[in-house]
């Protein structure tokens, strides 16, 4: 790995705070009336985003993380905890400090064949921010569009065409260009490229990519495949049940990786070169139930399936705390580093 | 049992849509063995045919789906020769098919235990008993815990990794000698995934199955693969033991695949792209049906159809510029 130049790029505490998530929590009641279930979605989350910087946010179905996103581009209110845009506190009360966020903070979605109304054209598509907004006339407007376009790499031509005439990796180019349309400074991608053929999700994280290095756009990319939040994010974080488990520079969080669930989750995924294969079956095998968000274990939430739980962990939370180059909660981080470095 | 008996063995299917009014092949002449106890991976992106190609080879087909081919046998049985009824009977018990999606693949209003059974009283000609027995004993098989209490349980009160080791127990209950799984890992977490890989792999060694593993995720393909089928807009156009493949591929759809996941890649740095998208099967391009997208056309790619040749031994592929391909990489 091109560790130096790596960390030149991530962005250093100097750079601006645009996000600051503190504590945010949200609960779901389900289940019946009598015996109604709490699924405890995001407990606790705290993360900052610093202007032009990638974040990937990386964890298995139920942990938490299109909830989080939901919460951050101000589409579900929080039980709990504050959400700051450019240091505004943006969860509760005035009408305009929501407004600021819904103009900041835009979200691509995960599947472009139902994120786009099928009735509106291209044209319609992008400029509805800017209509939804009341900024710009509509000579701007569509002087804007195609200008937008342009930038995610269509033909300006395009725009009295409908969704259906365009294939996946094209729609999710006209999802970018709409959230694009209000020049937000944060872009939350829920799954962006999930979705997409692996010939076409090349070409739209390219995309991201550009537009992250020319528009300085702050990027939270979040995915459960994880080689492609490596080739993306400067920082990462691992989430499991609803909090995160561990929280760094990339690079580290890959290589090393402190939490026993972050071990886990890299000894499982396959690697894309023949020469690991075998890899699959030396990994780390986790016992117990898969996890869910209903009804948590007390302590860490991983404890369950943890080779390295201990009555500490079945009662006590473990609150993130720096370990090097990023922040873990384990009440084991170290022992866990360490038995990792051993094994190679 | 030999092991190199042939599981599978399809010559020349094609498979056309006849509805709509105008005629779409999905499936062009493709030819696929597997031999007992070989793991075959049959990669490829959306629309490219590889769901169709399953379901052709089962005879899951409606009434508006042609297939042709001039072999399709299963461990040596000719399945074209069969009647309706006959095909049928062969399904569960000599081949089986596990799906992607396992929540609308099974019955919601059926347990468990009454789903797997049904297999044993159908085929088998159980009584209730003794298939509630032998779905228990299949549960335990592929790793469901506490098999004797959820044999009862109905598929929503399973988590989606547990519904999928179900439907692989309801394709592996009669022990047929070729099992199809199609994307069977794609809607699963890695952890799961994982786990169900492995099963698949434990099974075909326990029970001498061939396996053909339809899937779009390279990953699982290095990962499980002994031999790699690559298709590409209803055609295979490179085939081959899947170490020599991957290592130096002679297709450069196969090669632009590699090279495209980000891992190929070093961080920060563009990924190789292919340009455009997959042609959908009604208009497939005139020539080589990958040349508009390919860095490597020449003149005669839009015109001449490279056919499927075997370019080294043991595996072939569908390129005009194949052997350049090979020697430039080894040279």
């Amino acid at each position: 790995m091109n560790s130096s130049a790596d960390t030149a790029a991530v962005p250093g505490q100097a750079r601006r705070l645009v996000l600051e998530a503190t504590d945010l929590r949200r609960t779901f009641t389900s289940g019946s009336r009598l015996h109604p279930t709490r699924v405890s979605a995001v407990d606790g989350v705290s993360l900052q985003l610093h202007a032009g910087e990638v974040l990937g946010i990386v964890g298995e179905s139920g942990c938490g993380k299109s909830t989080l996103a939901r919460m951050l581009v101000g589409l579900e209110k929080p039980d709990g905890g504050s959400l700051a845009y450019h240091g505004t506190d943006v969860t509760r009360g005035r009408m305009s400090d929501r407004r600021l966020l819904r103009r900041g903070v835009q979200m691509i979605f995960q599947d472009p064949y139902t994120s786009l109304d099928p009735r509106m054209t291209v044209g319609d598509i992008i400029a509805e921010p800017m209509a939804a907004t009341r900024s710009a006339n509509a000579a701007d407007r569509r002087a804007r569009v195609a200008e937008l376009l342009g930038l995610v790499g269509l033909a300006p031509d395009m725009v009295n065409r409908y969704p259906h005439q365009f294939s996946g990796g094209q729609r999710q180019r006209i999802g970018i260009a709409r959230a694009l349309a209000l020049d937000p400074d944060v872009l939350v991608c829920d799954e962006a490229v999930s979705a997409l053929d692996v010939s076409v999700q090349a070409q739209v994280i390219n995309l991201l990519a550009d537009l992250q290095a020319r528009l300085g756009v702050a990027i939270l990319f979040i995915a459960h495949d994880l080689s492609v939040v490596r080739h993306l994010a400067d920082r990462v974080a691992v989430m499991y049940l609803g909090r995160i488990a561990e929280i760094g520079d990339t690079d580290t969080v890959y290589s090393s990786p402190a939490h026993p669930y972050t071990q886990a989750l890299l000894s499982a995924t396959p690697s894309h070169s023949r020469s690991d294969r075998g890899k699959l079956a030396r990994r780390r095998i986790l016992g117990g139930e898969p996890p869910s968000p209903v009804n948590p274990p007390a302590g860490c939430r991983f404890n369950p399936r943890c080779w390295m739980a201990t009555d500490e962990c079945r009662t006590l939370e473990p609150l993130l705390r720096t370990l090097g180059a990023r922040d873990v909660s384990c009440h084991h981080a170290e022992d866990a580093l360490a038995q990792a470095v051993m094994a190679g | 049992m030999n092991p190199l008996a042939a599981a599978l063995t399809v010559r020349d299917l094609s498979v056309t849509f006849t509805g709509g009014g105008r005629e779409v092949t999905a499936v062009r002449n493709i030819d696929l063995d597997v031999a007992r106890g070989e793991f075959v991976a049959l990669l490829g992106e959306s629309g490219s045919g590889k769901s169709v190609t399953a379901r052709a080879i089962m005879g899951l087909t409606d009434e508006y789906t042609r297939v042709d081919a001039s072999v399709l046998s299963v461990s040596g049985t000719n399945i074209l020769s069969l009647s309706e009824e006959q095909r049928r009977l062969m399904r569960g018990e000599r081949m089986s098919l596990v799906l992607q999606d396992a929540l609308s693949a099974l019955n919601p209003v059926m347990t468990i235990g009454r789903q797997i059974g049904e297999l044993f009283i159908v085929h088998r000609k159980a009584t209730r008993k003794q298939a509630r027995a032998s779905a228990i004993e299949l549960l335990a098989l592929v790793g469901i815990p506490a098999p004797g209490s959820r044999v009862d349980d109905y598929p929503h009160q399973f988590s989606g990794g547990m519904r999928q080791r179900i439907l692989i127990a309801m394709a592996i209950a009669l022990e047929p000698e070729m099992l199809i799984a199609d994307e069977p890992t794609t809607a699963l977490d890695v952890t799961v995934q994982a786990q169900i890989l492995d099963l698949l792999g434990g099974l075909r060694d326990q029970l001498g199955m061939g396996i053909l593993l339809i899937t779009h995720d390279l990953g699982v393909v290095m990962e499980v693969a002994d031999r790699l089928a690559v298709m590409y807009a209803g055609r295979i156009v490179e085939q081959g033991d899947a170490d020599t493949v991957l290592d130096l591929p002679a297709h450069p759809y196969t090669q632009a695949l590699l090279r495209s996941v980000p891992e190929a890649a070093v961080k920060g740095e563009r990924l190789l792209t292919i340009p455009g998208s997959p042609p959908n099967p009604a208009t497939t391009p005139s020539g080589c049906s990958f040349n508009p997208r390919c860095h490597m056309a020449i003149d005669i790619c839009s015109t001449a159809r490279p056919p499927l040749v075997e370019v080294a031994l043991g595996r072939a592929s569908a390129c005009h510029r194949s052997e350049e391909m090979l020697h430039e990489l080894v040279s």
